[in-house]
This record gives structure tokens, sequence and C-alpha cells, in this order.
């Protein structure tokens, strides 16, 4: 059983070698590239279903005891979170096989699959490491895959777009360097379950600054305010399947982390009043910047580094001095599930700007326009996405955000109502920068080379193209009311999830003792 | 427990100054330049932590006890290698950058001035 631990980074790096060799057979490599991520997914189930009443798996690679060795991990978090990303990862690769069969793509498919299925491979690595080295790994193979997509296609822009990301990513890799380094003087270990013990003896002053450098370190990353600048120049200007991973996938990755080291390393001290406040700052700044954009996946692209504050809101829940347990528990959950959410949703609305793309042929809201005549089935899967982004009822978004706001309310304090005043501000500037774009883009009468651009996608060779692209956006829409319907045992896992994280003692027993831990 | 040397702990302070001296500067080269004398002082300060000045990185003679903590430099041989990949890569997305602009300096934000100008004649009117 402890091996489908180690499968979420095995298989799509074995998958990524196949797919290398292959990649003169394109319907082999197209073929090989899906059964892998089929398999992902598949062992992402098995996980999930192990450890969703709160198991906790570990394995050692290597066979090295506990705090020396490569740990594996999976909880119901991890567990949850790789199985939401596989799912992701495997329509995206769906909607770019669409692309390029229907020859719609200016991708190099030798280069995308197996770079592809390199950043599933440190998603999936990132989401079961069991020591902040492997972890450092799982961010750098994710990385260095993600600079080569980004560098798809290069035009002049997208040359000079990438080089900021690799530059911002490089940063924050370095000081997420320096910062094992500080750990490892301080306590003598990277083992986060070892960390997590070996921290009480140190002084609280130092574990304060750690956590914070920890915060800095994964709050670029994760595109926290004030230091999310390079995220609306370089995703947006990326082709449009690599936004799509990017933004449902790579800043979740940082989230994670950040809730990992929050939670099992740092927590109860005195940094929750600085995540409020960081939580705060996000979502407004963020969807203030969304308002004055023109440009959907720019819109799009501030909208994500706003909802990210409401994770951190969230986060910042846990453990508030004198604060209700239950509360946090509750919070914690809601970012969970706000996790889920967002994977999905912001995931079908890069899509959704790709079709755009496909149609019109760059994504300014000056050229779109009654888009809604020309597909209707393009709108109906704006609509829906959009509406969850914002929190209406029934979407998964008002789920997780309702979840969330009654956390804060519970948990009381200035901060708290603060978070919970900010996050419906948002809420509601968020549903306006939507019907921005909706007013627009989808309603009017369409301008003739929109018209034109239509009439000659339906004939043409792209035809097929364009008609996967829509049904693979339409599969993405349904997992997200997927992810609504299934609310109720969704917050199930979460509370489970949410009640380990804090109190840790499952992770560390499993991991000190390479066991599995049953709750 | 030996103390760490002095000189290599004011080696680590010297690049990480120069290292971010040089990212804020506008030609890319610098940038990359800043970069790589960055990953050097954080290798450098992961080496600080294995233990003191003058351990013996084997055990030979010196008895249990008496020698360099082998992980830290485990960890070090991992992050040289991620720096020496990444930097090859950065290293050619310059030159893609110098080859499409005939220049290599990082311009103003555009978009940043285009929403800029936009807001300008509403503020006016």
């Amino acid at each position: 059983m402890t091996v489908l631990v180690a499968l979420p980074f095995l298989l799509p790096l074995l998958g990524a070698a196949v797919t290398l060799l292959i990649s003169r057979w394109p319907r082999v490599q197209r073929a090989a590239s899906l059964l892998t991520l089929a398999a992902v997914t598949a062992n992402a189930g098995l996980l999930l279903a192990e450890t969703a009443d709160g198991t906790v798996i570990s394995s050692q690679a290597g066979g090295w005891p506990a705090p020396l060795g490569i740990t594996l991990v999976a909880d119901p978090l991890s567990a949850l979170l790789v199985l939401v990303s596989s799912v992701v990862l495997l329509i995206v690769l769906l909607y770019a096989i669409g692309q390029d069969v229907g020859g719609l793509s200016r991708g190099n498919p030798d280069v995308f699959h197996p770079v592809y299925l390199v950043l599933t491979a440190g998603v999936g690595l990132s989401f079961v490491a069991g020591d902040l080295f492997n972890l450092f790994v799982g961010f750098e193979v994710t990385l260095t895959a993600s600079y080569a997509l980004i560098t798809q296609a290069p035009t002049r822009e997208r040359t000079r777009a990438s080089m900021i990301y690799t530059v911002v990513s490089l940063i924050s890799s370095i000081l997420f360097l320096t910062g094992i380094a500080l750990v490892y003087a301080a306590t003598g270990t990277v083992n986060m379950a070892d960390i997590a013990d070996r921290l009480a003896t140190v002084p609280g002053d130092l574990r304060n600054v750690l956590g914070l450098f920890f915060l800095v370190v994964f709050g670029i990353k994760a595109a926290v305010v004030p230091m999310h600048f390079w995220l609306p120049d370089s995703y947006p200007i990326a082709i449009t399947r690599i936004s799509a991973i990017f933004a449902a996938l790579l800043t979740k990755v940082a989230v994670y982390a950040i809730i990992r080291t929050q939670t099992l390393l740092f927590s109860r001290d005195d940094i929750t009043d600085v995540l409020l406040v960081f939580a705060i700052v996000t979502m407004l700044v963020g969807i203030l910047g969304a308002l004055v954009q023109d440009d959907v996946n720019r819109v799009l692209s501030f909208a994500l580094v706003s909802h990210i504050g409401y994770m951190i809101f969230g986060l910042g829940l846990v453990g508030v001095p004198g604060g209700h347990d239950d509360a946090g528990v509750a919070g914690l959950t809601g970012v969970i599930v706000y996790l889920v959410h967002h994977i999905v949703v912001q995931a079908t609305l890069f899509l959704v700007a790709g079709l755009i793309r496909q149609y019109v042929g760059n994504t300014s809201l000056r050229s779109i326009r009654g888009l809604a005549s020309v597909s209707p089935a393009l709108a109906l899967f704006f609509f829906l996405p959009a509406m969850s982004l914002a929190g209406l009822p029934p979407m998964s978004g008002f789920v997780a955000k309702l979840a969330l706001f009654q956390a804060g309310l519970e948990q009381g304090g200035p901060l708290a109502y603060a978070g919970v005043a900010a996050g419906v501000a948002t809420s509601v500037l968020t549903l306006i920068a939507i019907f921005r774009i909706w007013v627009r883009g989808f309603w009017g009468t369409p301008s003739q080379a929109i018209v034109a651009a239509q009439s000659a996608l339906s004939s043409g060779t792209g035809r097929f193209g364009i008609r996967w692209m829509t049904a693979t956006t339409g599969l993405m829409v349904a997992t997200g009311i997927a992810v609504a319907l299934l609310a109720g045992p969704l917050t199930e896992i979460g509370t489970v999830a949410a009640r380990e994280l804090i109190s840790g003692e499952a992770y560390r027993t499993a991991v000190m003792s390479d066991s599995v831990v049953a709750p | 427990m030996n103390t760490p040397a002095l000189v290599l702990v004011i080696t680590v302070g010297v690049l990480y100054g120069t290292g971010f001296y040089l990212l804020v500067q506008r030609s890319l080269m610098r940038v990359v330049l800043g970069i790589l004398l960055l990953g050097h002082g954080s290798n450098l300060a992961l080496l600080l932590t294995d233990g003191g000045a003058a351990l013996p990185p084997l055990l030979g003679d010196a008895g249990e006890g008496r020698i360099a903590d082998p992980l830290p430099h485990a960890m070090i041989l991992t992050a040289i290698v991620i720096t020496f990949g990444v930097t090859t890569f950065l290293l050619a997305l310059a030159y893609r950058v110098w080859l499409g602009d005939e220049n290599d300096e990082v311009p103003d934000d555009i978009e940043d001035r285009r929403i800029g100008a936009l807001a300008e004649p509403e503020d006016s009117a």
C-alpha cells in the first residue's frame, strides 16, 4: 500500500521518459501521455480512498530510517490535492490534444508532452514530500518544467515575460534554500515531522523569524500581495493550456506549502495576525487590479491573486491567540474546500479564455464582442465558473466562501471581522469584474472579423479541434459542478484533514515510526 | 561543536549583498550574474550548517563525531546541479531576449503605463 505514495511522481516521470523516446509517432505519444495521466489519476483516487478517514501513510524511499531518509507522506490533504490536480491536468491534456489534432496550436508537441508530465511529477512530489529539502526538489522539478512550458511558441513578449517569471521563481527558490539552511542550523534536521518536534526547544523569536521567512518564500510563489507583481505579467502571456495549468496548480502548490509549514512547523505562534493582514490586502489589491484591466487573461490573473487571499485568510484563523480551536478547524476546512474549488474553476476560466482567443485572435476586451451569439456553449461555459468564482449560490465558490466567513465570524476579533468584510467586498467586486467581461465580450453584435473567424473555424480543418476543445472545457465545467454537488463529502474530508493538520499527531507518528497510522 | 568559520559567514553576506544588488540592475546579464552569486551564497550558507570549520568530510582516523555532517553536503550537491541547469536556461533566455530586441535591458512595465494613461482622462474630466 505504501507504494501508492511514491507513484504520484514515479509514474509521470516514467511517462515523461517514454513520451520523449516515442516523440516521432505523435499518436502513440498522445496515447502514452493520456494513459500516464489516467494512471496517475486512478492512483490518486486509491490514495484518497485509503486516507479519507484520516489515515496517514508514510514511506521511506531508499530504506533509510525516518529523520535521515527521503520521507514520503500522504495524509488526507495531500491525497485530496493530488487527486484534484491530476484530474485537472488530465482534462487540460485532453484540451491540448484536441488543439494539436485540430492544428490550432502554436506549441511544439514534442516538447509539450514530456515536459507536461515532468510538471505533473513535480506537483505530485511537492504534495507528498515529507521533508523540506524534498519539497524544494519538488518545487524545482515543477518550476524547471514550467520554464520550458512558458517559453513554448516564443515571441518577443513571451520571451520577456518568461524572463520575469524565471527570475522571480529563482529568487524565491534561492530564498527557500537559505531557509532550509537556517532551519537545519537551528534544528539539525530537514524532516518536517522531526522539525516539528525539535522546534519546541528553539527560542520562540527564532521560530517566528523562520516562520516568516518561509511565509515570504512561499508567498512569492503563491503571489500573495505585495509579492504578486510577477504573476499578472507572466501568466497571461503563455499559451492557453499552459496558463490554465499554471493558474490552477502552481500557486496552489505554494498555498499547500504555506499550509503545511504554518500548521505543522510554526503553528500557534504570533504569525496569525500577519497572515490575516496579508490575506485582507491580497484580496482587495488583487480584485481592484482586476477591475481596471481590459484583457480577459489579465482580469483572470488579478482575480487569481485576489482569491489566494481567501485561502490565506482561512489559514490565519488557525491558532488566533485566545481563539476557538473549533473555529480554526472550520477555517482550515474552508481553505481546503476553497483550494479544490479554485483549482477547478480557475482552470476552466483560462480554458474559456483560450477558446476566445481561437475565435478572436486575442483576448482584449476591446476586440471581443457578441461571443454569446457566435458560440452559446462558450457563453455558458464562461458564465457557470465565473458565477462560482464570484461565490453565488449554489456554486462551489459559495460553499467555500460561506465556510470561510462562518469560521471568521465564529473566531471573532477585529482582524477576523475585517477579513470577512474584505471577503464579502471582494466577492462583490469579483462579480463586477466578471460582468465587465460578460457585457463587453459576450453581449452585443459580433464584429465582422469574429463572424468570419467563426465561419472559418466551423468549416475548415479546425472544426474538429474547436469542437473537441469546447467539449473538454465543458468537461471541466462539469467537474466544477461536481465539486459543488460533492460539497458534503468534500467538507467531511476537509474537516478530517484540518483536524489532523492542527494536531499533527498522526503525521508525526506515521513518519517517525515509518508506518500507516489510522486515526 | 566547532563554531563556523567567520570568513565563510562574511563571504555569504558579501555574496548575498552583491547578488541582490545585481538583481535590481537593468541589464539582464547582470541579473543572471546576480542569480549566480545568490546561488553560491545559499550553497555556502548550507555549508555553514555542517558542524563547523576544519572538520574532515571523511571518517578516516578522526573518530566518531569528529567528521563534518554529510547531509548538508548532499543537499548542496543537489542544489548546485539545479542552479547549474537553471542558469544555463537563463543564459539561453537572455540571449533570446537580446536576439529579439538587440538589447538586454529590462523595459518599463508597458501594461502598467497603459493602464495609467487610461485613468488620466477620467481624472481631468
